[in-house]
């Protein structure tokens, strides 16, 4: 630590640290554009400036100028103020005058700062600059007269992003931020480039002139589309949701966002069911909740338990989850399931399906094997952070599984999953890798798991995990890495088979009567049963209401109160930002009401008491947002044979990372993207 | 007036041969191995004794700036580079180095690196000097053949290699710190400092960066001793300077002389005089084209080194005299200046970026007289904004010379922009529409 005067306020700070810093500890303001705190200092706005006592008698750039002990600093000296201001006055006299019509307008930074720092007129009388705008694909908006030149959109995409896409062509005045050659921005996480812009050159394409932020209603919540679980910010004006930003979580998300939690938005109002359906004569009909729940009470009458049977999707909140699962437990069926692609998780053990090491903790491992996952395209914020890890510093990443770029070097060991049996048998060299690591971690993909022999795949990984020390009572390096929002929570509820309960594959093909779909979408619906009547209950038109027996209207997570597990087992809750519309309601309270209209009604009618329950059920629902780490406490592997591996080879899990759900599927901001960055796909669909 | 025995470079003209005979008969490459067999320490103190100051502009003690290498090689190798990107306008001294006396430069090199405990030095010459690196090369390879340089170099033990590399042709890559992003195949824009090279330099190793003129005066002041190299020249100003005499003379030039020579004996002695006569000298930039112009009255009398010019609120810079007779548009001249460091500004900071542009436009105008009188008062400002406010010395070099032209020359732009107010009102007054005088963006 370093003792630092700063403006007669004494602070200490770590040695290393910047001089800014040391201003921003001592609670200083020190105004900046280029400086942003996770990307690497450029220096070059010259905003900053800060006077130093015992240095030359110039102003220097804080941000990059590093602290000594006994250092003075003055942030506010007359040398200090005459110096930004006449930075800020070079700011302004390229940057067109056009506020009123620009997107950033109300939170732009130049804005703010002008007013601060600026002078109220101008002294340049000569013509502006003018630049022509840049394509860089469907998302991000380009109006490159405002640029400031700061660079920390290239930076971003060259150090965070991994896509070193953006770059600055000729020089001096003449300096032009762009891609070379024009094309799209191919990274997942382009629209943050949206949010670290200090001013208008970058915004987002899909929300120019939809709004200004001070009409706003901020919602804080957690985003689904992936199961990262994003801490996000929803901004909505009316009863309409208009974007959605990143929220600050330094264990989960950092301040980044993907694109698809991003810009799937304008999926919230598209393809909605906003009220009941029922089939008759053979043609879905608009319905009332009663005719509804009429209908579906008449199929109940005289049935089984063990004929009925739910399945919950990926987007489903805990609260409905555990209130369908109780609703089944009062028709008397433990035939549940929230498996849709197949995978073969053992819900047995938190541990064997949790991303134990978190999302953090990525950041203290050492040594990285990924087993049938892509995480750009499943997780993007994750692969973010073990890209963050590797430019860290040694940090040996192998893969086993279809080769991709993840934007940073990866060891492909092989496609098959042979290459897991050598490397448990310790011939394959990357084995003696893992095992020298002092944290090694290893990330299993659904990829992996749902296979006929995931179950294998599963026990492998495990067994591997244990060999190379992974499993320690200090560090879990065992990680499954999920694609669906709701998958960890629902299998901390056990939404799955219960004791001859019936899985989603024996559900399928008649083996229920009824079958209740949670939202669920991502299964081939043509299995179900001819026979099976179907209940769809969810907030998108989407390939479950299309073979419906009876729609109810959902809420999309937007639109409750709900709580979601990520896939480090982080609890989270989002909350309500706008009203579900039309006849929609909060999942949970149609499962209450309809058990109410069964004479089976559910022992809770408020949110409190459908959490009590949550806790009932799990005690992790207790603690929300903290993730206490724990050291593996049980070696003790999931059931499945570790020798039992297929010679198929691993696919792909996710082949259109643009669309993944019935939201970013209803989204015309994603379909465009589909169509730009996959247009394999698009032949394929023509 | 200095005699011919104390000259350094005897070869500056290009009389006799260039090559490796050449230049041992001249005394290169002579007792080479004993000068390293002194050791690092002793050859630093001996730079340090002599007083050299940097050639390239900036006249930061040399032996000083070898110093501030580890005194150990770690597990980072050191790296001297020397920097032969020379493109001050006016300033052609280096050039004259490189295709004359080649070996003075590579002998410099092999002593300047064994002083820093460098293995590998790099030269980066500037693009266009297509000959000069041709030369060069042909130099180096001569040195290789006779086992100057390269392994044993010279027969001292000391493994040295020396890389020649050509830049692209960008005025910004002579910085030393954007010259070694160029190197590293970078653009060229400088680095934030600190770090500075000494500590993180090319590759992040410790890196020192020289000037040509600068190692190539070593080997010279090695052999003869920092006594005589010191007894020239003023106290803190001491040697011979390589001085390039360029514009309204009657014979254009490169000379070596003294430092502390005075301007006028320079100008008369070595360039044949003023174009017609000492009294038809208009104003003088004294150091390349980044230093702030004067004019004659203090022309008459000043002395050419370091301290003198900086006194007069000029500067030696690089000692490219660029004379201007009474026929020149000082303000277009100035003008002109502007106009090429708008166009070799990297861009990378505001001050520079923006500033220079701006200086350029109003400076246009100057030329013509489309101004205000007031806003040679904000042009002067916009001066002030942008030095000491950027990351390298451009902003600076942009600076100065606006600043020389208003601090000496303010009653010309007063007058010319008096003139052409009242030959617009003229104007004015002769057309009918009534429509007001044109200005700025117009």
């Amino acid at each position: 630590m370093v003792k630092v005067t700063v403006d007669g306020i004494e602070v200490e700070v770590p040695a290393g640290s910047n001089v800014l810093q040391a201003c921003e500890a001592a609670g200083k303001e020190i105004p900046r554009f280029c400086y942003h705190e996770r990307l690497s200092v450029a220096g070059n706005c010259r905003m900053c400036l800060v006077e130093i006592e015992k240095a030359p008698p110039k102003p220097f750039a804080s941000c990059a100028y590093p602290v000594n002990d006994g250092m003075v600093v003055h942030t506010d000296s007359p040398m200090v103020r005459k110096a930004r201001r006449g930075v800020m006055e070079f700011l302004l006299i390229n940057h067109p005058l056009d506020c009123p019509i620009c997107d950033q307008g109300g939170e732009c930074d130049l804005q703010d700062q002008a007013v601060a720092y600026g002078t109220d007129r101008s002294r340049y009388e000569e013509n502006k600059r003018a630049v022509k705008d840049k394509n860089l694909g469907p998302l991000v908006k380009t109006v490159m007269t405002r640029c400031i030149h700061c660079t920390r959109c290239i930076r971003f995409s060259t150090e965070v992003a991994g896509v070193p896409e953006l770059g600055a062509t000729a020089r001096g005045e003449s300096m032009e931020v762009g891609t070379y050659v024009e094309k799209a921005l191919t990274s997942e996480l382009s629209g943050n480039l949206i949010d670290i812009c200090p001013v208008g050159a970058l915004t987002s394409k899909p929300y120019a002139f939809v709004a200004r932020p001070w009409e706003l209603k901020k919602t804080d919540s957690v985003d689904v589309l992936d199961a990262v679980g994003a801490n996000i910010r929803v901004d909505a004006r009316g009863p309409e949701v208009l974007r959605i930003l990143p929220r600050l979580n330094e264990d989960v998300n950092e301040e980044w966002l993907a694109d698809k939690s991003r810009f799937s938005v304008d999926g919230l109002k598209r393809r909605r069911l906003d009220s009941c359906w029922v089939k008759r004569d053979g043609k879905l009909r608009k319905a009332s909740w009663q005719e509804a729940f009429e209908a579906i009470a008449a199929k109940l009458a005289g049935l089984s338990g063990d004929r009925v049977g739910a399945v919950a999707g990926n987007l489903a909140d805990a609260e409905s989850m555990v209130a369908l699962k109780d609703l089944m437990a009062a028709l008397g069926s433990a035939n549940l399931d929230c498996r849709q692609d197949g995978a073969a998780l053992d819900a047995s053990c938190r541990d064997f399906y949790n991303f134990n090491t978190s999302i953090a903790g990525i950041e203290e491992a050492d040594a990285l094997l990924i087993v049938g996952s892509n995480p750009r395209r499943e997780a993007p914020l994750i692969n973010a952070r073990i890209r963050k890890r590797v430019l860290a510093g040694p940090f040996p990443v192998a893969g086993i599984g279809p080769e991709a770029d993840l934007t940073y070097g990866v060891d492909w060991l092989g496609n098959a999953p042979a290459v897991l049996a050598s490397l448990l048998d310790g011939t394959h060299p990357f084995a003696a890798t893992l095992k020298a690591a002092n944290k090694p971690m290893i990330i299993v993909g659904q990829g992996a798991l749902a296979r006929p022999d995931g179950a294998a795949v599963l026990a492998a990984c495990w067994k591997l995990a244990a060999q190379t020390g992974m499993l320690g009572a200090e560090w879990h390096g065992f990680n499954v890495l999920h694609t669906a929002a709701s998958r960890v929570g629902a299998l901390d509820l056990g939404f799955v088979p219960g004791s001859k309960g019936k899985g989603l594959d024996a559900m399928l093909g008649g083996g229920v009567d009824l079958l209740w779909l949670l939202g669920a979408d991502e299964f081939d619906t043509a299995r179900i049963g001819a026979g099976t009547f179907v209940v769809y209950q969810g907030h998108h038109g989407d390939r479950g209401a299309a073979r419906a027996d009876v729609i109810l209207p959902g809420a999309a997570y937007t639109e409750k109160n709900g709580t979601y597990v990520n896939t480090e087992g982080r609890v989270q809750r989002g909350q309500l930002a706008v009203y579900p519309p039309g006849e929609a309601r909060e999942d949970w309270k149609i499962l209450r009401a309809f058990s109410g209209f069964i004479d089976k009604p559910l022992p809770y009618d408020n949110l409190t008491a459908i959490r009590a329950r949550l806790e009932q059920a799990n005690p992790v629902f207790a603690r929300t947002n903290v993730l206490p780490r724990f050291g593996c406490s049980d070696t003790a592997g999931p059931a499945g044979e570790p020798t039992a591996l297929s010679g198929a080879p691993f696919r792909p899990f996710i082949e259109n990372y643009y669309q993944t759900d019935p939201i970013s599927r209803a989204s015309p901001t994603m379909a465009e993207c589909t169509e730009t960055y996959m247009p394999t796909l698009r032949q394929a669909a023509e | 007036m200095l005699s011919d025995q104390d000259r350094i470079f005897t070869n500056l003209y290009g009389l006799h041969d260039w090559g490796l005979k050449g230049a041992r008969a001249r005394g290169d490459w002579d007792g080479t191995a004993a000068i390293l067999a002194r050791g690092r320490d002793a050859i630093v103190d001996e730079m340090k004794a002599s007083g050299l100051r940097g050639r390239g502009g900036a006249g930061f003690p040399t032996g000083m700036k070898w110093s501030f290498m580890p005194k150990t090689i770690g597990d980072r190798p050191h790296y001297l580079v020397v920097n032969a990107d020379e493109s001050e306008p006016g300033t052609c001294k280096d050039r004259d180095i490189i295709r004359h006396d080649p070996h003075k430069l590579i002998e410099g090199c092999l002593v300047a690196s064994f002083a820093m405990g460098a293995h590998a030095c790099y030269i980066y010459i500037r693009g266009e000097f297509y000959n000069e690196a041709r030369i060069l090369q042909a130099a180096i390879d001569e040195a290789y053949a006779a086992g100057l340089i390269g392994k044993n170099a010279c027969g001292s033990g000391w493994d040295f290699e020396l890389y020649l590399h050509r830049g692209a042709g960008a005025y910004i890559c002579g910085e030393e710190t954007a010259l070694l992003e160029s190197l590293e195949g970078k653009k060229g824009m400088p680095r934030l400092k600190p770090p500075f090279p000494a500590a993180v330099g090319l590759y992040g190793c410790p890196t020192t960066v020289n000037n040509v003129e600068s190692i190539a005066v070593a080997p010279t002041i090695l052999r003869r001793g920092a006594a005589w190299f010191s007894a020239l020249g003023r106290p803190k100003n001491s040697g011979t300077k390589l001085f390039c005499i360029s514009g309204h003379v009657n014979k254009p030039c490169n000379v070596e002389e003294e430092l502390g020579i005075p301007l006028r004996e320079l100008i008369d002695t070595y360039a044949g005089g003023v174009r017609g006569g000492w009294d038809n000298l208009l104003a003088v930039i004294p150091g390349g084209s980044s230093v702030p112009v004067l004019p004659k009255s203090i022309c008459d009398t000043v002395l050419m080194d370091f301290d003198s010019l900086r006194e007069v609120r000029s500067g030696l810079g690089t000692a490219a005299v660029i004379v201007m007779d009474k026929s020149t548009d000082i303000i277009k001249a100035i003008a002109r200046l502007s106009q090429f460091y708008k166009h070799e500004s990297c861009g990378q900071c505001t001050p520079c970026r923006e500033g220079t542009g701006w200086m350029m436009r109003v400076m246009n105008r100057m030329v013509q007289g489309r101004a205000e009188l007031d806003e040679i008062d904000t042009l002067e400002q916009v001066t002030r904004q942008v030095e000491g406010h950027t990351i390298c010395a451009l902003g600076d070099a942009a600076a100065w010379p606006v600043q020389g032209l208003i601090r000496h020359f303010r009653p010309v732009l007063e007058e010319r922009i008096k003139a052409y107010k009242a030959q617009a009102s003229g104007r004015a007054a002769s057309a009918t529409s009534g429509r007001s005088m044109p200005l700025a963006a117009e």
